[in-house]
């Protein structure tokens, strides 16, 4: 029998809190979960320094992973399969792309690809095509096999219907984080009926669209993505924790340029100093080794390194004001002197954060061809653009809400008042 | 601080005006393809690379009123035009930024109609692979675009070009 039809002799099950059971009856999706670059994700959590607000936010990339698995699962075999515009020989593919989309997530990826300027989705791309378990059980099936998984999960593969199962304004990625999040997270938004989208999805010629009878069940969804983005995603507590990571990193690179002498060397993140990184060395690279380098660092010399490995560790993190850039960003050059002049380098430790520098996308009705809205399919065959059906979905979708936050480090400049009076009449603490 | 927002302004101040989202998105990707330091991340979408960083901060500059943006009904569709307000240019002024011929690029990028620039940055996202595979992909990706191989032609020596331009 070919590798790519072979079933398991016994259907394996996983135990999953949002879909009760993750189902896995193909042999080359076993074997994909058993390799060690898979395994890696265990060692990754799906929402970095969150946990650090809603202590339940522990859940792995893994998780997560084998969630979106899941649902493409469902999709070609429950609701696609014997429908025209559905190739079945894309099935395959398509379960081995929903697994390993995350695959070349890095540790709290999002401070640390912007600090060392890298992508995961080129190293999702170098597993699946490099010299790894994972390339050599995709392989068996053919030998462009892994190129096609690859080009999936960066969304150039030709059949854009297969991508957008997992990448589109609605996709099972998306569908399956929000409620994988609002579990772990412990929140009641985040929720919406999953089946009954799944039981309203179409699949057309370039897309996946929705039977105009789903649409209050589309709309929830939509509301869930919105309201998680504000309460979790860019709740201000956890962007003080991913304020500080990213602080952190850029410290320590600083340090290693300027030649300081480490009192525990900073081994694994040599080549990301560098910026040449190996796929061998990404591979090695996980949270556990970040904390433990975040420990030892609390023991180090330099004052600003250790004092924000510390804050990390600890959870002494910084505080925050409102800060509106068009009106304040004369006062924030003031502030920035003033620290200076307390010796609190305003490097790290005055800091504005903005919305854009984590854009979990909102919904968009697709202007001038910038993302691909979604579709309701009316009865008389028609495709109507969403917001244009639904009110509340028009009412939530392309409006600007827009924040900025400054963040300090309150315990630094309260220490003492009357040498730090102006700051403090200036962040009116 | 606040670098990132002044990077975008000072382009869209270097350009004059940009007329259509679509053309914007283009214009700091392939300003970015020619090691601009813009740090807004592009991934591939539907329509070719996209940045929603990018489109985050644009609307955050407008709410800021360092933007001006003005709709227009267009055919089926609205299209957006950006213009640097007073507000904006005295940020600006405060926020020097040091990008010397990123201005001779732009203008330049900018006077290219939105099909072109489409073609272009399609070309520069697969600036990994051999010429034959990109003119492949091409075909694939932007099947509905029918670009000739001419049209390829001229965006590989548009990008010349550029990169001539982006290092003088």
């Amino acid at each position: 029998m070919e590798y790519s039809a072979e079933k398991l002799n016994e259907e394996k099950v996983f135990k999953d809190p949002v879909h009760r059971y993750i189902h896995v009856q193909d042999r080359v999706i076993w074997d994909l979960v058993g390799t060690k670059e898979f395994q890696r994700l265990r060692r990754v959590k799906q929402l970095g320094t969150t946990y650090l607000t809603f202590h339940g936010a522990e859940h792995s990339r893994f998780n997560h992973s084998l969630g979106v698995y899941e649902i493409v699962r469902r999709i070609v075999d429950n609701v696609f399969d014997g429908r025209p515009e559905w190739n079945q020989e894309e099935r395959l593919l398509s379960l081995c792309a929903a697994l390993l989309h995350d695959l070349g997530h890095g540790p709290f990826s999002h401070s640390f690809e912007k600090v060392f300027d890298l992508d995961h989705e080129n190293f999702t791309r170098a597993i699946i095509l490099g010299d790894t378990e994972v390339n050599q059980v995709l392989s068996r099936i053919s030998a462009d096999f892994p190129k096609k998984v690859a080009e999936v999960i960066a969304k150039t593969y030709g059949n854009k219907l297969v991508v957008s199962l997992i990448s589109s304004q609605i996709d099972a990625d998306r569908m399956d984080y929000l409620q994988r999040d609002a579990y772990f997270t412990g929140v009641s938004y985040g929720h919406f009926d999953m089946e009954r989208i799944l039981r309203v999805m179409r699949p057309k010629e370039d897309q996946v669209v929705f039977k105009h009878s789903g649409m209050h069940a589309v709309e929830d969804y939509i509301m869930s993505r919105y309201q998680m983005y504000w309460q979790i995603y860019f709740h201000p507590v956890t962007r003080s924790a991913e304020v500080i990571l990213t602080k952190i990193l850029h410290r320590a690179k600083h340090l290693h340029e300027q030649g300081y002498s480490f009192k525990h060397m900073p081994l694994h993140f040599y080549s990301l100093f560098k910026g040449s990184v190996t796929l061998e060395d990404y591979l090695k690279l996980d949270e556990g080794i970040f904390l433990y380098y975040f420990q030892m660092w609390e023991e180090e010399e330099d004052p600003i390194l250790k004092d924000l490995c510390s804050r990390f560790i600890n959870r002494n993190l910084f505080k925050y004001v409102e800060f509106d850039p068009a009106k304040e960003y004369k006062k924030l050059a003031r502030l920035s002197v003033l620290f200076e002049k307390a010796g609190i380098d305003p490097e790290y430790y005055l800091v504005v954060d903005s919305s854009s520098d984590l854009p979990y996308d909102f919904y968009r009705p697709g202007e001038e061809e910038e993302r691909l809205p979604i579709h309701l399919l009316r009865k008389n065959g028609e495709l109507r653009e969403l917001s244009r059906e639904s009110e509340i979905v028009d009412a939530i979708s392309g409006k600007r809400r827009t924040d900025h936050k400054l963040y300090y480090p309150a315990d630094l400049i309260l220490k003492d008042r009357k040498e730090h009076e102006e700051i403090i009449k200036l962040l009116e603490l | 601080m606040l670098k990132d927002h002044a990077k975008i302004i000072h382009a869209i101040a270097l350009s004059g005006e940009v007329i259509g989202r679509k053309k914007l998105q283009k214009m700091i990707y392939i300003a970015k393809k020619m090691d601009f330091p813009f740090q807004e991340r592009f991934q591939f979408h539907f329509y070719g690379p996209y940045s929603e960083e990018l489109t985050l901060r644009v609307e955050e500059l407008c709410n800021m009123g360092f933007l001006n943006e003005v709709k227009e009904k267009k055919g089926g569709y609205y299209q957006y035009r950006y213009t640097l307000t007073e507000a904006g240019q005295e940020f600006l002024g405060m926020n020097a930024i040091e990008m010397p011929r990123l201005g001779d690029c732009l203008t330049d990028i900018n006077t290219q109609n939105a099909r072109f620039l489409e073609l272009v940055s399609t070309v520069l996202y697969f600036d990994n692979l051999p010429d034959d595979e990109v003119r492949e992909k091409i075909q694939t990706v932007k099947k509905s675009q029918k670009y000739t191989d001419e049209e390829i032609d001229a965006a590989y020596e548009y990008i010349e070009s550029l990169k001539g331009r982006a290092v003088q």
